[in-house]
């Protein structure tokens, strides 16, 4: 499976929210839903947690680490300029981000 | 956090997740009592499994992990190894990381510090440190953790100065992250043994930085 994001690459976390719609599993956070972050590492192929967690057949997805700064996640926060979260997140889970 | 993560499904990989006091709830201790016998009377596993699984979790602790950084320390090649594959790294020393998921051993720098933190559950490296401890589980450290890292790190003790970028890892997939901590000043004449006295669970998930030599007798 080919990844479609590299480091460096700007990209959108999507801003859904299927648990309002269904039981569902998501190992994205809500608090990074919409945040727009950069890739840093493509960590290879993973079953998408999404199936395993309901004992179905799961394709493999992209992980990647993104990261986001610390200021853009927390206005309010008391973080300083070069403070940084990174989160593992699947590729379906992420949008590019252009210009 | 959204309740319903907590209730729908049997989560395979983490402990049961409570804020109330350290014990879990009555309701989840009945639920485990409950599929644990089921488990069992189905023979899908045995009790003599269960029994065995537990010895080997409680078998696990974080002096496993602070032989890996000493090492580390000591050896540059080895400390190579281990951020490229902290698995197999970890293997070298006798840790059996079989059925572990993966592990990403994260180097603190002069300029660069790591926190660890799992939002959603409560992931953590627990082949090479064993169980997490109670507040790396509760939802006050998660949700701080991410939003005021500098000040969760200055209750903890540890403060750092702004050139100092901290970053946060959220472990929210498949990777278990271990912190290496710097290797403390004044260390130069110290055994592999005598360093890893200095390497607490706290500095590898990444709250401390490691002991002071001075700070140990």
């Amino acid at each position: 499976m080919t990844a479609r994001f590299a480091p460096g690459d700007p990209v959108r976390v999507r801003e859904d929210w299927p648990e309002a719609k269904a039981k569902v599993h998501i190992r994205t956070p809500h608090f990074l839903r919409g945040a727009r972050g950069t890739i840093e590492t493509v960590l290879g192929a993973y079953p998408n947690p999404e199936d395993l967690a309901f004992s179905r057949p799961a394709a493999a997805k992209p992980l990647y680490q993104v990261r986001f700064a610390q200021r853009a996640l927390f206005p309010e926060g008391k973080g300083a300029a070069s403070d940084t979260l990174i989160a593992d997140l699947y590729e379906h889970w992420l949008e590019p981000v252009h210009g | 956090m959204a309740e319903y993560h907590h209730h729908d499904h049997v989560h395979l990989d983490h402990a049961p997740i409570s804020d109330h006091g350290h014990e879990p709830r009555a309701e989840y201790r009945v639920l485990e009592r409950a599929v644990r016998e089921l488990l069992i009377e189905k023979g899908v596993v045995t009790a003599e499994d269960w029994r065995r699984q537990i010895e080997l979790m409680d078998s696990r602790n974080p002096s496993m992990g602070a032989r890996v950084i000493a090492r580390a320390w000591v050896d540059p090649a080895f400390k190579q190894r281990l951020l490229a594959d902290a698995k197999k790294a970890a293997d070298e020393l006798g840790i059996d990381t079989a059925n572990a998921p993966r592990v990403m051993a994260l180097e603190n720098t002069p300029t660069r510090h790591h926190l660890v933190t799992c939002t959603l559950c409560s992931c953590y490296p627990k082949a090479i440190l064993g169980i997490p401890p109670a507040w790396y589980k509760s939802e006050a450290y998660r949700a701080r953790a991410v939003k005021d890292p500098r000040g969760v790190l200055k209750e903890f003790g540890t403060e750092l100065p702004d050139n100092v970028e901290v970053r946060v890892m959220d472990s929210t997939a498949d990777l278990r992250y271990l912190v290496v901590p710097l290797r403390p000043a004044g260390t130069d004449g110290m055994t592999e043994e005598q360093l890893a006295d200095l390497v607490t669970r706290d500095s590898m998930i990444g709250v401390t930085a490691a002991r002071n030599p001075t700070s140990v007798s």
